[in-house]
């Protein structure tokens, strides 16, 4: 096919994922970052059923609709970021590759009363190599942690950063996102 | 970035009319290789008279550089059926996009810091 040379003409699209359970403001952050109110849409995607690996050749799979919102921040470097929310009940997107694929890191949200609601979006980015910080949405201070008991709460690897947020207000999402990208330098750095 | 979508056909409580199926005509697989994050842009050289009602809706999302998954929600459409219509724009000619890009490495430290300023600038 004849694909457009001029890439100038394009700016940089980069996705950052908001993880966590269910409930735990997920959609509220994006709202808060974003430029745009959080659009949502939805993918087929593709589920093995489990227990039928060892039936080779058996074809047993099914599509199951995934639905995600996104929020998008433009900036003048030409680069555009969007902030993929993953469905907040739904297991199935552990099976969705394409979320994951050229994410530059996820934030994973915790809600203080219910910590053990993010177990499993920790153990899929670690199982998966994506770099991650937890992001602490207070609630109305409904619960008041230091970062250091929730680290130990989550087992988190020491240099996963720990930070705390209100997921309501845009200036505490956006420096969420920059601890983030701070992470990523630290990362990046060859030591 | 993406146009009103107030002209997609829906009844409140049937939601869209048109399967989303029936829409690609059943087909699920793109002929050009596009993810969610493909910006996809309008050429300027069709008449969006010829199209159907979808593709010409989907033409006008993009009349600047739109991600599929923009023209997605807009649509709403899942994502793979989004991809065809897009794909079938860009095989008549009428939009184009950047060939495929390398997933965003985590480690380039030009994107990170064109983040990190940006990012700084929003506080
Ligand atoms: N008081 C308070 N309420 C919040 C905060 N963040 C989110 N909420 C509320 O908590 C509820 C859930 O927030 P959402 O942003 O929808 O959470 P989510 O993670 O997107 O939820 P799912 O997508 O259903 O998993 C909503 O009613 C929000 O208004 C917060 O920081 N403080
Ligand atoms: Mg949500």
């Amino acid at each position: 096919m004849a694909y457009n040379n001029d890439s100038e003409a394009f700016p940089t699209a980069v996705k950052i994922l908001i993880a966590g359970g269910f409930g735990v403001g997920k959609t509220t952050f994006i709202g808060s970052a974003s430029e745009i109110e959080p659009l949502s849409t939805e993918e087929l995607i593709t589920t093995a059923s489990v227990g039928t690996d060892d039936l080779v050749g058996v074809e047993d799979k099914s599509t199951t609709t995934v639905a995600f919102d996104f929020g998008r921040i433009t900036f003048a470097s030409q680069h555009v970021l969007y902030l993929f929310g993953t469905p907040g009940q739904d297991r199935f997107w552990f099976m969705w590759d394409e979320l994951c694929t050229g994410a530059l890191g996820a934030v994973v949200l915790a809600d203080p009363r219910r910590l053990d609601a993010s177990f499993a979006a920790i153990d899929f980015f670690e199982s998966r190599g994506v770099h991650f910080l937890v992001a602490v949405n207070e609630f109305d201070g409904a619960f008041h942690y230091e970062p250091e008991e929730v680290r130990a709460a989550l087992k988190l690897d020491p240099r996963t950063p720990v930070v705390l947020c209100d997921a309501r207000d845009s200036r505490s999402a956006t420096t969420v996102l920059v601890a983030l990208v701070q992470s990523l330098f630290s990362a990046a750095r060859p030591t | 970035m993406a146009a009103d979508d107030d002209e997609i056909w829906t009844d409140e409580k049937a939601g869209r009319l048109v399967r989303p199926y029936t829409v690609s005509n059943g087909r699920t697989s793109p002929t050009n290789k596009l993810d969610l994050l493909s910006m996809v842009k309008a050429t300027g050289r069709s008449a969006r008279a010829q199209l159907d009602p979808d593709l010409a809706l989907a033409l006008h999302l993009c009349h600047d550089p739109t991600p599929v998954v923009e023209v997605a929600a807009h649509l709403k459409l899942p994502a793979v059926v989004t991809k065809v219509l897009l794909s079938d724009l860009i095989d008549c000619g009428a939009a184009t996009t950047h060939a495929p890009r390398p997933a965003a490495d985590p480690t380039d430290r030009s994107v990170l810091e064109a983040l990190l300023h940006g990012l700084q600038q929003r506080l």
